[in-house]
């Protein structure tokens, strides 16, 4: 069924729009019309490119949640020629000679590591629907490090997965990603085996993947992992021995059988609390740090259904007078800012030069939020961490580098220049203060990297 | 303090020049202490605290190891390290032979090892548990970390604790003030028209929301910060800026890397005078579920190597030896090795306290091997007495009114 449908024209009859007074801190009940299509292009895309502002909402949340895939993204094609460096024989050519392919190695790594980050920038910054904001969500949700998975061709397989299934099942997606070649390498899952349980995966699955802490038992940690066990590591990736597998009787949330990994992710998302738990993640990320109240909750689990539809989920989300509350604001993650501002300024990572590009990836590093590099499984954190001095410092520099090679004509010619780089960056309206603050800066690239860094553009309100 | 910072820090004040500065709380407060600097100067025999996290729970049992005992061997075949293989303490226990730096500190008795330190019904997750002991409430989620309440109760200024991770770790957080952080590189500020406007983004504008302040209240802290820090550590750290894979190693639980550069900073800025006194810095790959002996081993020398140079520089100036490390992770791990060479999440574990002030020795009583609670080290130390205590000998502050009343503390451990 197409969810749109479903949704049942809901958006047109919003309230009437009442922007007045926002900058005054006069509350009001909704958002207004506008800035209510900017906060959908901030939440469920990268942030709005010039011209998204003047769509309604309706076609807005037709473009991001409709059934259409996302042309623009797919036309930016996955690296090629990722594979793991070869293995330096050890002892042949003496100590010296094997740190040398070592070091060799290392950097080989490094390069096609850069080269998916570049290309995964480069389809966030094109992308039309909500497809790539959600795959960087999931990324998030079940954070995978290629510091130690060290193998760019596996994270590019589990990102693709994670894209598979952005707007689609949840358990399907959990299914898949239990069994993912890097997830079971970043958790210790091919140590897992039978009558020598590693419970970390089976942990981490209930904890931070599908039920959150509270509502699973040690006990059901320790018969999980007996669940994963069987999986092993080769060179083309993850790979099922039965042999392997201690298919013994466990118990599991209440339940007795000799389950596998794809039953143990079907146990965990039969659970009541499943559904409130991945809907009180999504809310968190793309709503507010407010959590839902029960009766939202209640209703958001409606509609993602006994399906677990994500897409569903998200355009009853999006319905919601919380989603439309003016307090609910976020700060953006690094990466959301950086795209969003990369989108306005019609910049392409992947056609920047090299040394622009490694500009960008170290400004993601300085500002504590690099893609295939979360700081650990639970991902990145949020808000007022993303506040932080030396966060300030980068994103200043790295908004100075990204408005000296844009082109910026449409600011240089207004007459009103703060007002332009408002509307390029695609902000509801300065404040007195921000407004003060550009006035008498002449530089264009100066304006832009200045704009950029205020309160209104680092916080999606 | 030297002079050079010391005029910085008081330029800073207002007291010459107010103009760069917005109107605001933080203004108040930061005016407030730059008078008080002025009037009554920071004394350089005030303590500063470093607290260095290891993310990822490390396994205590293989750190402080009880090689003694014939549980332990018998528990860990494949992980125990042998009798003549650790750094001898006494009492049956030896340093993990990755600490040779910290077995010096031992002899001089500057290092103190507190054992078995964990909190009530211990909690597995990396996540929870380094919640619980970052803000110090085992019982109830609080939204504030032990030493940003330290900060709210005294005088909300974010350059009183500093953080040297790009990302603030939650201890640092305060209700109303979050301690500011400086990147290895430094902090530098563009001049011109540039920074001019981005200064005069860090005023609050009036009904504008709680995250917008907060954006603008980090640009106000980034000024504040980088006048007051900027060059004193510009001077020392240009050079570490780039990605060598080899230096990020870790696992899946958080933390930094580059212990030994975050300590050098550190170091620079405690001689510095900068008005700080709590410092976080952080190491993270210890969780250890596979091949934990060689990876655990290899991340305790790092440790050790980063600390020890710390630890001697700290001697050579009367600032210096004013300063106290604690070290500790979220939990220790299981007495019993897993079928992975590994460890899986546990409970109690050492926590060590160095510096001139630090009476060294054992404290807390070290937990069986065999009386074990569900396969568990029992704990013997709640790991409040050893926040109480440092909030008490060196920040001089009333734990009742940050740890929630938890009061204890653990005698001798600091000398005044």
């Amino acid at each position: 069924m197409d969810p749109l449908k479903k949704a049942g024209g809901r958006w047109s009859g919003a309230g009437s729009p009442d922007t007045i007074g926002r900058m005054n801190g006069i509350s009001e009940r909704a958002l207004g019309e506008q800035a209510l299509v900017r906060r959908l292009n901030d939440r469920l895309g990268f942030g709005p490119v010039p011209g998204d502002l003047t769509a309604g909402v309706d076609a807005t949340v037709r473009r991001l949640l409709g059934p259409a895939t996302d042309a623009a993204a797919a036309a930016v094609p996955p690296p090629t020629g990722l594979e793991a460096p070869a293995k330096a024989k050890d002892g042949k050519e003496g100590k010296k000679g094997g740190q040398e392919a070592k070091k060799a190695a290392n950097r080989q790594r490094a390069a096609q590591e850069r080269k998916l980050t570049i290309w995964w920038l480069d389809r966030m910054v094109v992308s039309r629907t909500a497809g790539e904001r959600l795959t960087w969500f999931w990324h998030g949700h079940f954070a995978t490090s290629n510091q130690k998975v060290r193998n760019a061709a596996w994270m590019l397989a589990q990102n693709q997965t994670h894209r598979r299934h952005a707007l689609g099942r949840f358990g399907d997606l959990a299914e898949a990603v239990i069994v993912d070649t890097a997830m079971i390498r970043w958790l210790d899952g091919q140590r897992n085996r039978k009558g020598s349980p590693n419970e970390n995966l089976a942990r981490e699955f209930l904890e931070l993947f599908t039920l959150g802490i509270g509502h699973y038992q040690e006990a059901d940690v320790a018969q999980g992992a007996r669940c994963l066990t069987g999986w092993v590591l080769r060179d083309q990736g993850a790979m099922f021995q039965r042999k392997r597998f201690d298919s013994g009787t466990k118990t599991i949330l209440g339940e007795t059988g000799d389950f596998d990994a794809k039953e143990f992710a079907r146990l965990a998302l039969a659970q009541p609390a499943s559904a409130a738990f991945v809907i009180g993640r999504l809310w968190f990320r793309l709503v507010s740090a407010t959590p839902p109240d029960s009766a939202t909750v209640a209703r958001l689990t409606t509609a993602y259904g006994a399906e677990r539809d994500i897409r569903s989920l998200l355009m009853a989300m999006v319905g919601e007078a919380g989603f439309k509350d003016p307090a609910a604001s976020l700060v953006k993650q690094p990466v959301e800012w950086t795209v969003g501002l990369l989108r306005a300024l019609r910049l392409r990572p992947g056609k920047l030069e090299e040394k622009e590009q490694a500009k960008l990836l170290a400004g993601l590093r300085g500002m504590g939020q690099l893609p295939y590099r979360p700081p650990s499984v639970g991902g990145w954190p949020a808000g007022a961490s993303w506040l932080t001095t030396s966060a300030g410092l980068t994103r200043l520099q790295l908004a100075q580098q990204l408005a000296k090679i844009a082109d910026l004509s449409i600011v240089d010619n207004a007459r009103d220049r703060a007002g332009a780089a408002g509307a390029l960056l695609g902000v509801d309206g300065w404040s007195d203060r921000t407004r003060a603050a550009l006035t008498g800066v002449k530089d264009p690239a100066h304006l832009i990297a200045v704009a950029a860094c205020a309160p209104e553009y680092v916080v999606s309100a | 303090m030297d002079n050079l910072t010391r005029r910085r820090f008081l330029t800073l004040s207002g007291v010459t020049a107010a103009g760069a500065l917005a109107a605001g709380a933080t203004q108040v407060n930061w005016s407030d202490l730059m008078a008080a600097a002025v009037d009554d100067p920071l004394p350089s025999e005030q303590s500063v605290l470093v607290v260095i996290t290891l993310y990822g729970g490390n396994d205590g049992l293989n750190t402080v190891v009880p090689a003694a005992d014939p549980a332990y061997q018998k528990a860990r075949p494949e992980l125990a390290y042998g009798g003549d293989e650790v750094l001898d303490l006494g009492d049956g226990l030896g340093l993990n032979p990755g600490m040779k730096g910290l077995k010096g500190f031992w002899d001089d008795k500057r290092l103190a090892i507190v054992r078995g330190v964990g909190y009530p019904e211990p909690d597995r997750s990396h996540f929870r548990s380094m919640a619980i002991w970052q803000t110090a409430s085992p019982k109830s989620p609080v939204p504030s970390g032990w030493l940003g309440r330290w900060l709210d109760a005294t005088g909300a200024d974010p350059l009183r604790a500093i953080s040297v991770e790009p990302t603030l770790p939650p201890l640092l957080a305060g209700e109303t003030t979050a301690a500011a952080s400086l990147p290895l590189r430094g902090l530098a500020l563009p001049g011109g028209p540039v920074g001019t406007a981005y200064a005069a983004l860090g005023k609050p504008s009036p009904g504008e929301g709680p995250w917008q302040a907060k954006a603008a209240k980090s640009v106000l802290d980034l000024q504040n910060a980088a006048q007051v820090l900027g060059k004193a550590v510009r001077s020392g750290h240009e050079r570490e800026d780039e990605d060598d894979e080899e230096r990020n190693k870790g696992a899946s639980a958080g933390g930094a890397s580059q212990l030994g550069a975050q300590l050098e900073l550190i170091a620079g800025l405690i001689e510095a005078g900068v008005p700080t006194r709590a410092y976080s810095a952080s190491l993270g790959g210890f969780d250890t579920h596979a091949d934990e002996r060689g990876t655990q081993q290899r991340l305790l020398t790092e440790l050790d190597g980063a600390l020890t140079p710390f630890v001697q520089r700290l001697q050579k100036t009367e600032r210096g030896k004013n300063a106290m490390v604690l070290v500790y992770s979220e939990f220790g791990r299981r007495v019993q090795a897993n079928g992975s060479d590994g460890t899986d999440h546990g409970t109690a574990g050492p926590v060590f306290l160095l510096g001139e002030k630090v009476t060294g020795g054992f404290y807390g009583e070290q937990p069986s091997l065999t009386d074990l609670s569900n396969g568990d080290l029992r704990t013997t130390t709640d790991f409040r007495d050893v926040y109480a205590t440092v909030l008490h000998h060196v920040l001089g502050a009333d734990p009742a009114k940050i740890l929630a009343n938890h009061t204890t503390t653990i005698p001798n451990l600091l000398r005044a």
